[in-house]
């Protein structure tokens, strides 16, 4: 069997079992990338001759017993917008064209302590702001199911490289939809966890008291597996909190009175009818092995995207604003006096969407508008996070679709800003919220591209999503690209 | 429209972000915000009175460190990435007439 | 200057809290490190990197806040203020805006007329200082170290109820002693540590309105505050007489040309977009802790004053120079523990410590010495081991190099001579050289002991004991 079909956990227990090293899983995805990545541009940087040097030294470390997790020696690709030490970083920016962090992010750390060998950076909309990783100053990435399509984003370097096999797993970032949507687009699995389950310390920040770092990977089975690594209660992080970890557990195949909710506000007007179709069969699906599925009234979901893009885009022109050619990254070559380098360095370092997010976010904190747009938003907030308690008084987890589409061409959606928000309309909301949730490949469109279905816990009720995702699964035929156009 | 963004108003906000706009970017930017800002008056259908502002979503509170030097001289890696260093310094064009 | 005007002034009061490492990393707070030395990626702002609160100053905001008779924001939280400059290198400084630590507080101060006058405390909140930036003019370029980038700092903010330089310097000095007994910093405006920007207005007298304020930066020593309280105050009558607008606005005191410079730039919009930082938590204090806080609080200033003048029989004067700054206070009592002798400790530190400090150009809270070697040397005299110029001497010692008296003594044989048969014959010899002398003495001249006391003292190197010359003399003197 091809190597590059294996879910991660296998790969690892090949491993384990002496079938497979390290090093030829790590030559696998090498050679996969030489082929497929001049069409699916998912990596900003890759890093052969570490990545081989590392998984030599991994292979050692099994082999004497060091190393025993279920993912040691198993290649990852990580969003580039998490520090790693010693390999550039940009959250494909220019700003930040030339930046070798000096420290690991948290959540990679646990990676690398659990044996992971790091193939390189994926490419990603431009700090994390756009739904289609075109807003990357390092171009786009293409959908592996359909080079003409985007793979969403903003994690969408991540999710390519999943679903072309240019690694077995990825790590992905989540602020508004930006792990479950591309993980829609490009048929793979993705969860963005709890609010604090995994440390955002070395993941830099877009909106800070959304951003969420998750797991992106061929199956539940690895989402739980990787979810259990990286989670961690960083005293790094203040926000981290300290919480159950035991994902696996997860991972039986049973429903039996679970008790599940659709949201009717999710299944209207904008919602592509084969998603739709798709979405509802799944639910049927989960009925047949014993779920009690409903329909019901979430409310407030039309309110999500304007609350969210006040708060995450003052955050962001908070958290952009080290961006000045001072300290790190870029800076203007020509420039007189203090305040023309900063604002030369940053109109030239950052890209049309940043710069979007970063003036809208600046308007609404200035003097006379907070009130009316900050703490108007923030109330909201408080809103929606009520009515999905009240929901999770009622179900274990909330279905519904990832996104109202399917992957939209590559050129489609920049032109419109508003419509391309839009888009993330049932992803948002979970954000706000601080809650989990998840996308299970669950079916293809006309159009041979894949549509995911979304699964919603409770705050720090994975467990049920996963479970519900993992029984789900089991109903299908774990789908990939066969990439015979793209090689 | 319903909310117009002056001139002065971009000119302004572009001071605040240190952002500095072609003139093709500013008309851009005025037609972009206003837009949003339309949509985001949305928000005002709602009644959000009595309502408190929710910055966290969980009641964390009370995370402390203990006052205890943990970090050393990391001074070669703090100016690793530095555009411009000088004696150990960070160099920036002069901050005073 | 026809009418008369009110100054009007509140002052913002920066002090740099007395913790090991900073705010939000674990870098060290000490001075003096080579540039960027005490430095990570937190306090450099590097992407990626998060702020952890530092639980020290919460501890000591809380003291200072209790220390004022502040209200306490039992939930408070951390804001951004967002504002570009180099010495800042996230680009905002994480402080208080919307729920400071403490608010309406205020301390009593004495005015200059002899009054006692309460000054209100707006607020107090905590905060990040900036780094510092150094300016050289032949690259025509700017350095920044970061260094004190993220050292802890409250901010005091008073309301406007000084109206001159006296009462804002007896307010300084009132906070400045709170917070040293505190232990919460050092407060000095020198090196730093303390920090004033004094927000003045004008008005004619009686007039119920405040005139527009302008606030004053970069003032360092309490002479540099006084002269531009009375700069500024005149500037601003100067604007009013010749019908100007005062407009409001930061300037900056130039000590040395005595005036003060508008800090104003069109890149300075001065709107800092404040929000709560999404980063850090918020904080609860809970009861116990403000109650825990309010027992392990040390006596204050006024209450020391009072105790040493009822428990010691101090007199005032004395009281108010020995707790005007804590470290003399803690050598007064530590002193006194050791030898209970509060008067000729108190003598002591008034007379001569005060002289050396003079003498050597130190502040009191650099004093060395120890206070067992004080008791020593002070034991050494009451004793009669050694007379008062000597002990003069050895103290100088003490002061400079805390030497063992004792050991020093015994080191250069400065012990008084109390051998009597060895200094009977010395007198015998001074008096039967002296008959003039004698003659005067028993003539009714009672002074003429002086002089033979002095020619003993003379003849034995300044080692005998005057008490033992006195009664040896007289009673040769009286058998002749």
């Amino acid at each position: 069997m091809d190597i590059l079909k294996y879910t991660a956990v296998e790969l690892g227990r090949k491993i384990k079992d002496k079938e497979l090293t390290a090093v030829e899983a790590t030559q696998a995805v090498l050679d996969r990338i030489d082929s497929v990545e001049n069409t699916v541009h998912a990596y900003v940087t890759v890093d052969r001759e570490g990545a081989l040097k590392k998984a030599a030294q991994i292979q050692k470390k099994i082999e004497n017993g060091e190393l025993t997790g279920p993912l040691a020696g198993v290649p990852v690709a990580i969003k580039d917008n998490m520090c790693t030490e010693g390999m550039l970083t940009t959250c494909s920016s220019k700003i930040l064209y030339n930046f070798v962090p000096t420290f690991t992010a948290e959540a990679v750390k646990n990676l690398e302590a659990a044996g992971a060998v790091i193939i390189g950076k994926t490419n990603m909309d431009e700090f994390a702001m756009g739904s289609t990783t075109e807003t990357s100053a390092y171009g786009v990435t293409r959908n592996p199911w359909n080079p003409d399509h985007v793979p969403g984003g903003s994690s969408g370097g991540s999710c390519a490289a999943v679903a072309a096999g240019e690694c077995f797993y990825a790590l992905g970032s989540d602020t508004g939809g930006s792990i479950r949507q591309p993980s829609s687009f490009c048929g793979v699995t993705g969860i963005k966890p709890t609010y604090g389950t995994v440390s955002r310390y070395g993941l830099i920040a877009y909106g800070s008291s959304l951003d969420q770092i998750g797991p992106v990977a061929k199956d539940v089975t690895d989402c739980a597996t990787i979810l259990e690594i990286i989670a961690s209660h960083d005293l790094k992080d203040s926000t981290s909190v300290e919480r159950e970890t035991n994902f696996t557990d997860a991972l039986v195949d049973d429903v039996k009175g679970m008790r599940i909710g659709i949201p009717r506000d999710y299944l209207g007007e904008g919602l592509d009818s084969e998603v739709k179709e798709a979405i509802l069969s799944a639910a049927k699906v989960l009925e047949a092995k014993g779920a009690i599925v409903e329909e019901f009234d979430l409310s407030l979901v039309e309110y999500a995207i304007p609350a969210y893009y006040v708060i995450a885009s003052a955050e962001a022109s908070s958290n952009l604003s080290r961006f000045d050619g001072v300290k790190y990254g870029y800076r203007s070559e020509d420039y007189e006096g203090l305040h023309n380098m900063y604002k030369k360095s940053r109109s030239e370092g950052f890209g049309p969407e940043v710069k979007r997010r970063i003036m809208l976010g600046s308007f609404v904190l200035s003097s006379g508008y907070y009130d009316a747009y900050y703490l108007k938003a923030l109330r909201t907030k408080a809103l929606i996070k009520k009515a999905f308690d009240e929901a999770f008084a009622k179900y274990d987890v909330i279905l519904g679709p990832a996104a109202p589409y399917t992957a939209p061409k590559l050129g489609e959606s920049l032109s419109d800003p508003i419509q391309m928000y839009l888009g993330d309309i049932y992803t948002i909301s979970v954000n706000l919220a601080g809650l989990p949730g998840m996308t299970v490949p669950c079916g293809m469109d006309s159009k041979g591209l894949p549509i995911g279905l979304q699964l919603i816990g409770d705050c720090f009720k994975e467990n049920n999503i996963i479970r519900a995702g993992y029984t789900f699964e089991q109903s299908r035929e774990m789908v990939m690209p066969n990439m015979k156009g793209v090689e | 429209m319903a909310n117009i963004i002056s001139d002065e108003t971009i000119e302004y906000v572009g001071i605040l972000a240190k952002l500095e706009l072609s003139a093709e970017e500013k008309e851009a930017a005025k037609s972009d915000m206003g837009r949003m800002l339309d949509y985001i008056d949305k928000l005002n259908e709602l009644d959000t009175s009595g309502v408190e502002p929710m910055s966290h979503v969980f009641p964390v509170h009370n995370v402390f460190r203990e006052d205890v030097v943990t970090n050393g001289d990391d001074r070669a890696n703090m100016l690793a990435n530095a555009p411009e260093e000088r004696d150990g310094q960070y160099q920036v064009p002069k901050t005073v007439e | 200057m026809s009418k008369q005007y009110e100054t009007v002034i509140g002052l913002e009061v920066h002090v740099e809290l007395a913790t090991r490492t900073k705010i939000f990393c674990g870098c060290s707070t000490a001075f003096g490190g080579a540039p960027n030395t005490h430095t990570c990626p937190v306090c450099t702002g590097m992407p990626g990197s998060l702020p952890v609160l530092n639980k020290r100053v919460v501890e000591l905001a809380l003291a200072v806040g209790l220390a004022t008779n502040c209200q306490i924001n039992q939930y408070c939280k951390f804001d951004r203020k967002n504002y570009f400059y180099p010495d800042n290198p996230q680009n905002y400084q994480i402080s208080q805006l919307y729920l400071p630590i403490c608010h309406d507080g205020g301390v009593e101060i004495e005015t200059p007329e002899g009054g006692k006058k309460i000054i209100g405390i707006h607020e107090i909140h905590m905060e990040e200082d900036a780094g510092k930036l150094i300016h050289d003019d032949w690259e025509d370029c700017s350095l920044v170290d970061f260094n004190r980038s993220g050292v802890p700092l409250i901010e005091i903010v008073s309301e406007p109820d000084m109206r001159s330089a006296e009462e804002v310097i007896a307010y300084l000095d009132k906070l400045r002693l709170i917070i040293q007994y505190l232990g919460a910093s050092d407060c000095k405006l020198q090196e730093g540590s303390m920090r004033a920007d004094v927000n003045l207005s004008v008005r004619e007298a009686g007039a119920k309105e405040f005139g527009t304020r302008t606030e004053m930066k970069n003032l360092n020593s309490f002479k540099a505050i006084a002269r531009a309280i009375e700069g500024e105050k005149a500037r601003q009558i100067d604007l009013i007489e010749a019908g100007k607008p005062v407009i409001q606005e930061t300037r900056r005191w130039d000590d040395t040309k005595e005036y003060s410079y508008a800090m104003r730039s069109k890149e300075d919009a001065q709107d800092y977009r404040y929000f709560p930082d999404p980063d850090l938590v918020p904080v609860i204090i809970s009861d116990e802790m403000i109650d825990a806080t309010k027992a392990r609080q040390p006596e204050f200033r006024d209450e020391k004053m009072a105790r040493y003048m009822e428990e010691f029989g101090l007199p005032a004067y004395d009281a108010d120079i020995l707790t005007g700054t804590k470290k003399l206070a803690d050598i007064f009592e530590a002193t006194t523990a050791i030898c209970h002798n509060p008067k000729k400790v108190s003598n002591w530190l008034m007379v001569e410590t005060m002289r050396l400090l003079k003498d050597r150009e130190m502040d009191a809270d650099k004093i060395r010495f120890s206070p067992e070697h004080l008791a020593a040397l002070i034991q050494l005299t009451e004793e009669g081991t050694i007379n008062s110029s000597v002990a003069k001497e050895v103290f100088e010692h003490v002061f400079d190099e805390d030497v063992d008296p004792q050991a020093y003594v015994e080191e250069h044989g400065l012990k008084m001579d109390n051998d009597s048969d060895a200094l009977t014959s010395t007198i015998e010899e001074i008096v039967a050289a002296n008959p003039q002398s004698v003659a005067d003495y028993k003539a009714g001249k009672k002074k003429a002991v002086g002089f033979l006391v002095g020619q003993t003292m003379k003849a034995t190197q300044g080692k005998a004991n005057p008490a033992m010359i006195n009664k040896i003399l007289t009673e040769i003197l009286d058998k002749m």
